[in-house]
């Protein structure tokens, strides 16, 4: 893949507040058609990387191109390829829900009929018909995000970019909102998706991009990601102290790796590739040993974990600044 | 919520326009939108109008009785007729603080990112916020008419001529329109820029025609008061409704109708383009 070809196409990008870098030298190449995760901490540089790449902010060092167009150069091209979800709802909340939509379709020069069907028609989708004429004011978080992704999908954009579109829904619009990115990444729209959720990523994402401190840390799959992580673990928490070498017996014929002890807890974990193989073995081999547990799990590895892994320092949340 | 997002076949924005000439079509309509959203606005919040009637009544009526007797002219004639036009121009002056005010809202709202990621024309969140300012003032001047007629004041001319002195106070308020945009981007702090623009406008309303003729002032002043743009929409419009009180020897007050247009045109080829680049520059 050349870039010309890729979707978001970026080298070097250095974004400079005061005397710190918001950016560093992020470089991100995203083929089209593909769902991509940009997963990092607070303040990691997500946001600025997607004001970055959606027009709005200027940079100081480094080029990026979205959709073949040139951002800086050709910027105006470039918006008329994009959808941007931003991390704050970016719709007019003294207007109507059908006022936004029809007003942002007359902008993309719809025809007054044309605007008004297709703002019907996501209202619909986004199930927001029955507060369409309402004030935005009124709206509750999650319908004002559900707006703002209408908003985005007027046109079908060729990238879309999403920057915690999940953040603050209940699960049941987080689903709503999984299965409208994936939905349109089925027709050819590419995706750059930002969220703190390694859960998320692992969802929709079928490449993710590890950033931290305004660079890519790490990028891979879902998988390849977890994998270096360490993927997930077997727990077992014995009911006795005493059986606890006979529970790290067991753990270590089923880990990947050394079992870790914790006496006080009476815990042993490791560990393991097979999610599911490792619990029934383990359940079966540990009755067998005579040993009682009093809990047995599989544990993911939490985001901290990752990050501690993967940029070797706790992630700390940051100050929100907003831009 | 369902989730087929189905695009209808139908549905292709227009290609972008190329030629200057589609370029400006494009860019007055997209300023259309932003004049309907901000009248929208104004739906949407009733009260505010309110404030649109209580302004100009509250000059007329402050202005035309407290001022409006004893005070005599250079060439005689009737002081409240004589203010009546200063007191519309004054008031379109003051509009400038509701024009800053607007706009530095207008860019304070989130809504703004989407506008600047949108391929819309980069002018239209500005055309817009001058487009409902002039809504704005059509029924400001509305109201100042009205409340002017009922206190005596009259056109003498004709009611061509009292509607072309309308225009140029409208024209006037149009020019000030992109200062206070200008101001509201420099100063995006809605709190503090209505606060900044009364010490800007009271100078200019002091050092004008508007109350006292500038013939009756100490030397500077009054050279300055002759050639401030407030007051030759003052004089000029005083000569269209056939008040009295215009006229004066200086070249400025000889051609106050030139300049009345001149003054105007001159102020918007500086803020327009002023104001544009800097809201494409801002946040940035
Ligand atoms: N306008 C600004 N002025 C100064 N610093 C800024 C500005 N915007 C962002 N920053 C800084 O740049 C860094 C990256 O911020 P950014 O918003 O991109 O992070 P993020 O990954 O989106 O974080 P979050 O998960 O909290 O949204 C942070 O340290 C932030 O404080
Ligand atoms: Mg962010």
């Amino acid at each position: 893949m050349t870039t010309n070809d890729a979707a978001i196409a970026a080298q070097g990008l250095r974004k400079r507040y005061g005397q710190s870098y918001a950016l560093d030298g992020l470089d991100l190449t995203v083929e089209r058609g593909v769902v991509h995760g940009l997963l990092g901490p607070n303040g990691a540089g997500k946001t600025t990387a997607v004001r970055i790449l959606s027009t709005l902010l200027s940079f100081d060092e480094g080029s990026a191109r979205v959709a073949g167009h040139d951002v800086v150069a050709e910027a105006d091209e470039v918006r008329r390829r994009i959808g941007l979800t931003g991390q704050y709802a970016a719709v007019d909340e003294t207007l109507s829900g059908r006022q936004n939509l029809v007003m942002f379709g007359r902008l993309y020069h719809l025809s007054p009929r044309q605007a008004k069907r297709r703002a019907d028609e996501l209202l619909e989708q986004f199930a927001l018909t029955d507060a369409a004429d309402r004030s935005g004011r009124t709206y509750s978080g999650g319908m004002r995000r559900r707006l703002d992704l209408a908003a985005s999908l007027i046109l079908a954009p060729e990238v879309l970019f999403l920057d915690e579109p999940t953040t603050g829904l209940d699960p049941r619009s987080r689903n709503d909102v999984w299965d409208a990115v994936r939905s349109l990444v089925a027709g050819g729209t590419t995706v750059l998706l930002t969220t703190q959720y390694l859960e998320e990523a692992d969802q929709l994402a079928g490449r993710i991009s590890v950033i931290d401190t305004g660079r890519v840390v790490a990028e891979g799959t879902a998988d390849e990601l977890k994998a270096r992580i360490g993927g997930d673990r077997i727990e077992v928490v014995v009911r006795d102290a005493e059986q606890l070498g006979a529970a790290a017996a067991v753990v270590a014929r089923i880990g990947t790796a050394e079992p870790e002890l914790d006496a006080d807890t009476r815990r042993v974990s490791a560990p393991v590739a097979d999610r599911m193989a490792a619990l029934t073995d383990a359940v079966r081999e540990l009755q067998a040993a005579g040993v009682a547990a009093e809990d047995i799990g599989l544990r993911r590895p939490t985001l901290d974990e990752a990050f501690l892994h993967l940029t070797g320092h706790q992630a700390t949340a940051t100050e929100e600044t907003a831009a | 919520m369902s989730i087929a997002l189905q695009q209808p076949p139908t549905l292709v924005a227009p290609p972008p326009a190329r030629t200057p000439l589609a370029r400006l079509r494009w860019a007055l309509a997209d300023g259309w939108v932003m004049t309907k959203r901000n009248l929208a606005h104004v739906v949407r919040a009733p009260e505010e109008v309110v404030i649109y009637f209580t302004l100009p009544i509250m000059f007329v009526l402050v202005f035309g009785y407290v001022f409006g007797s004893g005070m005599a002219l250079p060439g005689g004639g009737d002081y409240r007729e004589f203010l009546l036009p200063g007191v519309f121009a004054m008031t379109m002056l003051y509009g400038l603080g509701a024009t800053a005010t607007g706009i530095a809202f207008d860019v304070d709202r989130g809504v703004v990112d989407r506008f600047r990621s949108m391929p819309m024309a980069r002018s239209a969140l500005v055309v817009g916020r001058s487009g409902a300012d002039i809504v704005r003032a059509l029924l400001e001047m509305t109201t100042l008419v009205v409340c002017g007629l009922l206190v005596g004041w009259q056109w003498r001319n004709g009611i061509g001529d009292a509607l072309i002195a309308v225009g140029l106070i409208l024209l006037l308020r149009f020019a000030i329109t992109w200062i206070g945009i200008y101001l509201g981007l420099v100063v995006p702090n809605p709190d503090t820029v209505g606060v900044i623009v009364f010490p800007a406008a009271f100078p200019l309303t002091a050092l004008s025609n508007v109350f006292v003729a500038p013939e009756l002032m100490p030397g500077w002043m009054g050279a300055v008061s002759e050639w401030n743009p407030l007051s030759s929409t003052v004089a000029a419009s005083r000569e269209l409704f056939g008040n009295p009180g215009f006229g004066g020897d200086s070249w400025a007050a000889q051609h106050s109708l030139l300049l009345a247009v001149a003054w105007p045109l001159l102020i918007l080829a500086i803020f327009v383009p002023l104001s544009i680049r800097r809201y494409q520059n801002l946040s940035r």
